[in-house]
């Protein structure tokens, strides 16, 4: 293990840090040497406390103000590298954020970023990053070669999170330098839409709706089985399209990646996009009227049926239960 | 208004993706289409113009072999013209260098603004937007999923974890579309005829005042070491419905202890 410094992009939320900047710190542990946060926004001081209960040493906090994080936080990043304060390896993950301040800094550095990473390993100086590809059937390692700091994204829920570490974090106040035209983007407003039950992305149970359902009214029988079961509802890429359910019901490539203890998937052929996004659930259901659909190749249970018909009378059964 | 829209070449989705035994880089040699994620910043473009009372939409495309069925499909819809890159220099070419390719594609077009999707359908990197941005020295707004412009801004609701933002930034700028942005249209017969003569100007990547080592295998400064086959995961019990299979499911969720 030749990583003796390694960045974690940190995000967090109202001044709660984010699950994937939590996954990210514990391997970031993992491969040894020192960890430390990279985090722009405020309220540094609240957010250092729970990085450093995952093992950040130190955490340096560029705050962009009413910004996007994108350029004034990778130009932060790029002024503390250009004054020799230089890690091996920076971890971002997969995340709206991310995926911005990790292409800034690619660009700003000139430097490869490797994305979607499931997995990351140093041997010596070679820094490995692993992905999946064609829907998860694949798995490919590419290394990177030249100097680094060597830029990673990974998708949400490649790693557990666990605590660990000194403990305490040092906060350091970095300066966002003069980013010209690039800076000049302006958050008005942020709207927040409500949800009740569990998130999609750490329910024990996710119940998604597809096409298969035929129309929008339909995805009423996934909210209401979602209920019975106490998780959350999803959905796929098509039915996100074709504005059925907001973006954030996603399940899959574009959306979120889920791992829960069982995944029930209603009308849903299973495209390449939206195994992606749930192959890892420990169990899988899938219910669709054809029967060389996809989604049977990964389903522990598959039901060759309506799901106008099999979904109704689950939801009747398991009422009759409570 | 002049807009650019980063329009990507792709193998059909639809059939199984494969790799080249020897790059092993994502096969694209047979015939490429517009990706689906690209008609809704075409068809953004083409409403942003027409709303703005004039300009038009230039497509911009990297790919192999003088690709441009792809690109006939968005002229169709309405682009006015396209500027490809097509050169075997960009074989291997990784995010940062496509990147660079389409700033100084976009810096001859000069636009006042530049859509692409939030990640293409073949090599999902997500960070391409925000590198060329980078690159031109541009604002960027990145999963917008409404646009206006006016007074010489963009404003943009920005997909976010738990809703969306509400983010403007000074033209020119660079804004990723998600689907849904708006409802791409079809192409009509009359499009589909007028396609055929539009302008589609051809460029290596030295007419950009590139090098050949920026791009490509020089420039992608990694190497693909393995490739192997993921565990699978076993299918299943498969039932057929002939009405009481509602049960199998209770009694499989009963042994997981979820009832």
């Amino acid at each position: 293990m030749a990583v003796s410094t390694t960045w974690v992009f940190a995000e967090a939320s109202e001044g709660t840090v984010a699950t994937i900047t939590l996954e990210l710190l514990t391997k970031a542990r993992e491969l040894g040497g020192t960890v430390e946060a990279f985090y722009g926004g405020a309220d540094a001081d609240a957010v250092a406390e729970q990085l450093g209960k995952f093992g950040a040493a130190k955490v340096y906090a560029a705050d962009p103000g009413d910004s996007l994080q994108g350029a004034p936080v990778a130009a932060a990043m790029a002024a503390q590298i250009e004054s020799g304060n230089k890690p091996d390896l920076i971890l971002f993950g997969q995340t709206y954020d991310g995926r911005d301040v990790a292409g800034r800094l690619s660009a700003k550095l000139d430097k490869p970023a490797l994305t979607n990473g499931i997995d990351v390993s140093a041997d010596g100086d070679k820094v490995t990053v692993e992905n999946a590809i064609f829907g998860g059937n694949t798995l490919v390692k590419t290394s990177y070669a030249g100097d680094g700091p060597f830029i990673a994204l990974f998708r949400p829920k490649s790693f557990a999170a666990e605590e660990g570490g000194s403990g305490a974090a040092e906060v350091v106040k970095v300066d966002v330098p003069d980013t010209g035209l690039s800076g000049q983007t302006k958050v008005l407003d942020r709207h927040i839409e409500e949800h009740s039950g569990p998130k999609l992305d750490e329910a024990a149970v996710v119940v998604s709706g597809g096409r298969g359902l035929g129309s929008a009214e339909k995805y009423d029988m996934i909210e209401q089985l979602a209920k019975l079961l106490k998780g959350a509802p999803g959905a796929s890429r098509a039915i996100v399209d074709a504005g059925w359910v907001p973006y954030a019901y996603q399940v899959g490539q574009t959306g979120k990646v889920v791992k829960p203890n069982v995944y029930i998937a209603a009308g849903i052929s299973g495209a390449t996009q939206h195994l992606v996004g749930m192959k890892g659930a420990k169990n899988i259901i899938a219910i669709n009227k054809d029967k060389d659909a996809p989604i049977f190749s990964v389903a522990d249970l598959g039901v060759v049926g309506d799901v106008h018909k099999v979904v109704p009378k689950l939801i009747e059964a398991l009422q009759a239960r409570s | 208004m002049n807009v650019v829209v980063c329009a990507k070449q792709i193998p059909d989705p639809a059939a199984p993706g494969e790799l080249d035994p020897n790059t092993k880089t994502l096969k694209r040699e047979g015939k490429l289409i517009l990706d689906d994620s690209d008609a809704y910043g075409v068809e953004m473009g083409l409403q942003l113009a027409d709303k703005a009372g004039g300009g038009e939409v230039t497509l911009i495309s990297m790919a192999p072999n003088s690709e441009v069925s792809g690109l006939r499909t968005a002229l169709a819809m309405g682009a006015a013209k396209a500027i490809l890159v097509s050169d075997d220099a960009l074989q291997g070419s990784d995010s940062l260098a496509t990147a660079k390719v389409l700033a100084a594609a976009i810096k001859r077009a000069e636009p006042d603004l530049v859509l692409t999707a939030t990640e293409s359908t073949d090599g999902y990197t997500g960070v391409l937007p925000a590198q060329v941005a980078e690159l031109l020295g541009w604002p960027s707004i990145t999963f917008a999923k409404h646009i206006e412009v006016a007074d010489g801004k963009a404003k943009v609701q920005r997909q976010t974890e738990e809703g969306f933002d509400e983010v403007e930034a000074p033209l020119p700028a660079i804004v990723s579309v998600t689907a849904g942005v708006v409802e791409p249209r079809y192409p009509s017969f009359k499009g589909i005829m007028a396609a055929k003569n539009k302008p589609v100007d051809e460029v290596k990547v030295t007419d950009l005042g590139l090098s050949n080592d920026d791009v490509g295998w020089a420039g992608a400064r990694q190497s693909i070491d393995d490739v192997s086959a993921a565990p699978e995961r076993e299918a299943g019990r498969l039932v057929e419905d002939e009405g009481e299979a509602h049960q199998e499911i209770i009694q499989f969720l009963e042994q997981l202890k979820v009832l």
